[in-house]
């Protein structure tokens, strides 16, 4: 999705530009702001750089060729430093920004992706391990312009404020949805004692999206999108 | 990060030659391995993909004895029909930890070599660690020490385990197998785990060069009675301060045997042989529980901030043994 969820964005470019033109425009911004903060951070030696330094000397980053498959794409990826995360190769070598770098560690779920159909924290996930899954970010849900039932219910439900977490949310709700058609249990069903196909209650839903954290705590509204999507409301 | 090489292992054995080399380490799910490559506490410069050689698989035997690969994600062993039917203790306790994006990651025999949650150890800011540096001290000592162990420290550690799932394996009392240069063996869950010692820098009796091939169950005794209590900060995707896995099994009202294991208590899964042997041929009443959550928590040690520990832990031991008691759905 090149859409901007935010519309303060436009108001920053005081213009009318094309979907296209805000996403190069702020990628353009976020860069540059990221490379500014990092030249101000270098700018007072620390211990923690000193021996970052060190490190960096007694050894090399070791790279390799790979290929992953994305959204139903092959990308090659030459000469990637093998420390590479998942999310880092999307964002930063293929350009697939939508899936968010929150807490980079796990804890928070905006990284969310699909491998193999399965949800999973793209941060913690070695570029180099995922070669031969089949990867799906949030760019891959859509069909052209018609959104996924998931996007459109989130929408339809306001289920985001800033929107920094809705990509992982979306992510993670596909997924929700497919393992509870499958019958998969959470620790709610066993407080519960519906240990056999759990229904999709409010509190189940809570559970099932726990690994994602949102900062302006849309969740109510979330709750609902996942609900809705789940019971194939369509809007 | 370190840089570091990455290969995958086209067989075990070829996975068992390559962790010789020097400072070469087994990647699984890595949910546990990267984040702390990414805080500077793990340094491999070697890892080894093992996902694509480990069992994926989990069978039963005619004997009853169960098998699950160590490669098995979590949210599949949590699920598997085998699993839900025979040991519902254990899907409990896996679904009651961390996310389902990370169960899906996390594997089995991954998930048993998690490494402690202080935040003293993963955070390279505090120099003293015994368990991250050998013989710099211990800042939880004298730290913040909420989150610490009650049972089984040492002068060195005051670290807890993290995992559930062990918590569970001890309960229904697994066997892991292992396989090295030397062959396989098999090591009993009770002996898996390391309490800190003087040696808190090692977790488990699994020796560098030997690699989890899969965790097997004995026969299921607590398929009809089990419970798993995990009391912790928030209600989901937290690390318990304390978790109980309870098993039962009933002839009527009087405990035939009985499981019992707590977690976020010491530096691995405790189980009680004095509280099991309370509970065997008692009524399974009360009284009966809460004289086995004073026998479980027998020579406790607090520190400044986890007294409340001792407390919750014999409340959720009780708590765990009704729930286990009053019996779940499978």
């Amino acid at each position: 999705m090149s859409t901007p969820l935010c519309t303060s964005e436009e108001e920053l470019l005081e213009q009318n530009p094309t979907p296209a033109e805000i996403e190069i425009s702020r990628r353009t911004f976020v860069k540059a702001a990221g490379i500014l903060g990092a030249g101000v951070a270098t700018g007072i030696p620390t211990l923690a750089s000193a021996q970052d330094a060190q490190d960096a000397a007694a050894t090399t980053p070791h790279t390799v060729n790979l290929t992953l498959k994305i959204n139903g794409k092959s990308y090659a990826l030459t000469a990637l430093d093998t420390r590479t995360s998942l999310l880092d190769a999307l964002r930063e070598d293929l350009n697939l920004t939508g899936s968010k770098k929150g807490c980079d560690h796990g804890q928070c779920g905006a990284c969310t992706v699909l491998v193999d159909g399965r949800r999973v924290n793209s941060c913690l996930t070695l570029a180099v391990a995922a070669e031969g899954a089949e990867i799906t970010t949030i760019e891959g849900l859509a069909q052209g312009d018609v959104l996924h039932p998931v996007q459109a219910a989130f929408v339809e439900h306001d289920a985001f404020q800033c929107g920094y977490c809705t990509p992982g949310q979306i992510c993670s709700t596909v997924a929700l949805i497919e393992e509870h058609k499958k019958g998969t249990l959470s620790t709610v069903s066993f407080e519960t004692g519906q240990t056999v196909n759990p229904q999709l209650t409010d509190n189940e839903i809570r559970e099932r999206m726990s690994g994602n954290i949102c900062r302006c705590a849309a969740y109510p509204n979330i709750v609902a999108a996942v609900r809705a999507a789940a019971m194939g409301v369509r809007v | 990060m370190n840089p570091f090489s990455y290969q995958r292992a086209a067989t075990p054995d070829a996975a068992l030659h390559a962790i010789t080399a020097r400072g070469a380490k087994f990647l699984g799910g890595g949910t546990n391995l990267v984040d702390l490559m990414k805080y500077g506490v793990e340094t491999p410069t070697t890892l080894i993909d093992v996902t694509h050689i480990t069992s994926t698989e989990i069978t039963s035997a005619p004997n009853g004895i169960t098998t699950i690969g160590a490669g098995v994600r979590n949210s599949d062993l949590a699920n598997h029909q085998i699993i839900r039917t025979n040991y519902p203790l254990l899907s409990h306790a896996l679904l009651s930890g961390a996310s389902a994006q990370l169960r899906n990651m996390a594997t089995t025999g991954g998930n048993l070599l998690q490494r402690t949650r202080c935040y003293y150890f993963s955070d390279t800011a505090f120099s003293q660690c015994n368990k991250r540096t050998p013989g710099s001290g211990c800042a939880a000592m004298r730290g913040f020490n909420r989150i610490h162990a009650i049972l089984g420290a040492s002068e060195s550690c005051i670290a807890t385990n993290p995992s559930d799932m062990s918590v569970a394996l001890a309960a229904l009392n697994a066997t892991i197998r292992v396989q090295g240069p030397k062959g396989k063996r098999a090591i009993p869950i009770a002996d898996f785990h390391r309490l800190p010692g003087t040696t808190p820098n090692i977790d488990t009796n699994l020796k560098p060069d030997e690699l989890i091939t899969a965790v097997e169950l004995p026969a299921p005794r607590f398929a009809k009675n089990s419970f798993y209590v995990k009391v912790r900060d928030r209600q989901s995707y937290a690390f318990a301060l304390v978790s109980v896995a309870a098993g039962l099994e009933l002839d009527g009202n009087t405990i035939k045997s009985a499981g019992l294991a707590l977690g976020g208590v010491a530096h691995k899964p405790w189980r009680s042989a004095e509280a099991e042997k309370a509970l065997i041929g008692s009524p399974a009443t009360p009284e009966t529980f809460r004289k086995a959550s004073e026998l479980a928590v027998a020579g406790a040690q607090p520190h400044a901030h986890n007294a409340f520990k001792i407390e919750l832990a014999k409340q959720s031991i009780v708590r765990a043994l009704t729930l286990a008691a009053q019996g779940v759905q499978a």
